[in-house]
């Protein structure tokens, strides 16, 4: 009776014990993720934080006291007399058509090296390929020699055009792998109605591999958004400036003023951070097509 | 792959169509990319200075001087950059491919509300590395920033200088680096998790293994192809890194977090020496080729299953 009845009960008990256990440890693990999350964003939350205080306040108290009050005349402040306002719109004016024409550019190779068989077709690719793994510098001297030779030199032309030819490389990549999957029958079909390869590309490829475009363009907006080093080499004038270069140049400008810096440094990365709130979904697969697979 | 064979007859006339679809786009690629890389070979070979019209060619004499300025009792500005992208390397091959499979494998048990950790981890990855530096150089800042704001509250009476101290200056870019780079691992290990057929898991699981076995014997071995690309990323990547280094420190104090990238721009752009800049470039470019060619080999592997 006895040892039947406590086998009765552990058998019993096992399977509590067990999900006891489990839902310990889920508890555990969700503890661990908020912590880690919350930390991890810190940087983030206290340079907001940072960024509605006074300078005065922040150097006379320290950062981890209460403020004595929050102000966002940061942000105006970076906005105008620290001229975020115009880097932004250099920025645009810089990533816009570098955009359109890569992604425009690299349609059409990639359409040649997915859908044609030909000589030096897997070379283009490779090209391709290893090209967007170079470190810029060893682009960086000659690039900057071309430009002024070809009268670009601190003009948006200089920045747009090495940011298309590189940017050439990655985009090309993701949407030959893309066009290879897409079906052929289409385009059969519309060859022997008499489209011309041109049509067929424009028509058919390009419509059909939009999502693959789609996902392709956003991340490479935040790449050409981002970009500070050909702006650094390739443009002088601080009016033309795209708002990475902008920042860099405030910092020694501001130096006493961290508030101000930071905020300005929040500002600039609204752009980005909007295309990846609003185009997660597609910034996501553009890394996925990206990564090879 | 039957989508993919062409569908161009045999003929012996060669078909122009591929041709004139990569025509323009090759020509731009060749004129700033191909053109360029080749160049900066020939540049350093020369003592150009970046002004005067003749390039004078004078062979290896620029490599000479890097490889040996490694001779001299006083560590160079090249023997710091060689030594710190030795650190970044090491540290972008470790930190986030850990941190990111770690947070991956979390992750990818249905934990509700995983999309907030995901966004909240990945956030830093959309940011410029010109807003990064920013926010950063404040953080480190030795007298009001957030770290020896609060070391200063807890009582601690020296805190180091963080970019300002030689020692230290180095690892704080990179940690700066690292949090940037953890979402990105994350995000492609969540991929590769999602790939993970869930049959396999559970075979393990019949089979009595328990959690760390599962991880160790099913599924880093199935994650291996994901881990391949996520550390050579990181490398090229490390090896890539400059804007952080130039904005948070020049690569001061006094050379001690410089890196070859930012090396050659400053021999090139504050010191006009145009050819010995070339020639730092083209060491960082076959440091950089080797793990180009890992990756190339891997890319031509996926070609070949087609």
């Amino acid at each position: 009776m006895l040892t039947n009845s406590s086998q009765e009960m552990s058998t019993a008990r096992m399977p509590t014990a067990y999900h006891t256990r489990q839902r310990v440890l889920r508890i555990l693990l969700y503890i661990f993720l908020v912590v880690f999350t919350l930390l991890y964003m810190m940087p983030l939350f206290s340079a907001v934080v940072a960024s509605l205080r006074t300078q005065d306040d922040i150097s006379l108290n320290g950062f981890w006291s209460i403020p004595e009050e929050f102000t966002f005349q940061n942000y105006p402040e970076a906005w105008t007399r620290g001229r975020v306002s115009k880097y932004l719109l250099n920025s645009f004016i810089i990533t816009i058509p570098a955009l359109t024409a890569t992604i425009f550019l690299s349609s059409l190779s990639a359409f040649a090296l997915a859908r044609y068989r030909f000589p030096g077709n897997r070379l283009i690719y490779f090209m391709y390929v290893a090209g967007t793994m170079l470190p810029f510098q060893i682009l960086l001297l000659p690039v900057f020699i071309l430009t002024n030779k070809l009268g670009f030199y601190n003009t948006y032309w200089a920045v747009i055009m090495i940011h298309i030819a590189f940017q050439l490389g990655f985009c090309t990549f993701v949407l030959r792998n893309f066009m290879r999957t897409l079906s052929g029958e289409i385009m059969d079909a519309a060859r022997i109605d008499g489209a011309s390869e041109f049509g067929i590309y424009w028509r058919i490829a390009l419509p059909l591999s939009l999502p693959g475009i789609a996902a392709v363009a956003t991340l490479e907006f935040t790449w050409i958004f981002n970009d500070y080093i050909w702006a650094l080499i390739l443009i002088q004038d601080d009016a033309l400036k795209p708002v990475t270069a902008g920042l860099a140049g405030l910092q020694g400008q501001f130096s006493t003023n961290w508030p101000l810096v930071v905020a300005a440094a929040l500002m600039a990365a609204v752009p980005t951070l909007i295309i990846f709130f609003a185009l997660q979904r597609y910034f996501i697969g553009g890394l996925m097509l990206g990564s090879g697979k | 792959m039957a989508a993919a064979t062409p569908r161009v007859r045999k003929k012996p006339k060669i078909n122009w169509t591929p041709y004139l679809f990569l025509i323009v786009p090759l020509l731009v690629y060749l004129a700033w990319i191909i053109g360029p890389m080749l160049y900066t070979f020939y540049l350093s070979l020369t003592s150009w200075d970046g002004i005067s019209p003749e390039l004078k060619f004078i062979g290896i004499k620029n490599f000479d001087a890097l490889f040996g300025s490694l001779k001299k009792a006083l560590p160079s500005a090249f023997e710091y950059s060689l030594i710190n992208n030795l650190k970044w390397l090491v540290a972008f091959i470790t930190v986030p491919t850990v941190i990111g499979l770690g947070l991956a494998i979390l992750l990818n048990q249905d934990v509700k509300g995983d999309r907030f950790f995901k966004v909240g981890i990945y956030l830093p990855q959309v940011l410029s590395f010109a807003v990064i530096a920013l926010i950063w150089s404040w953080i480190y800042n030795p007298r009001y920033g957030l770290i020896n704001s609060f070391l200063f509250e807890i009582g601690v009476e020296d805190p180091p200088g963080w970019l300002a101290d030689k020692s230290l200056a180095t690892w704080s870019i990179i940690a700066a680096a690292v949090w940037r780079q953890v979402g990105y691992v994350m995000i492609l290990y969540l991929a590769g998790l999602k790939n993970i057929d869930p049959s396999l898991i559970d075979a393990s699981k019949v089979d009595g293994a328990n959690s760390w076995q599962r991880f160790r014997n099913v599924i880093l071995p199935l994650l291996a192809p994901v881990t391949t690309i996520v550390v050579v990323i990181s490398i090229i990547d490390s090896l890539r890194t400059f804007d952080l280094v130039q904005i948070m420190t020049r690569g001061g104090p006094a050379n001690a977090s410089s890196v070859l990238a930012n090396l050659m721009y400053i021999q090139a752009f504050n010191n006009y020496k145009f050819g010995l800049g070339a020639a730092t470039a083209v060491v960082l470019f076959f440091i950089s080729l080797f793990f180009i060619v890992i990756y190339l080999w891997r890319v031509m592997q996926d070609e070949l299953e087609y």
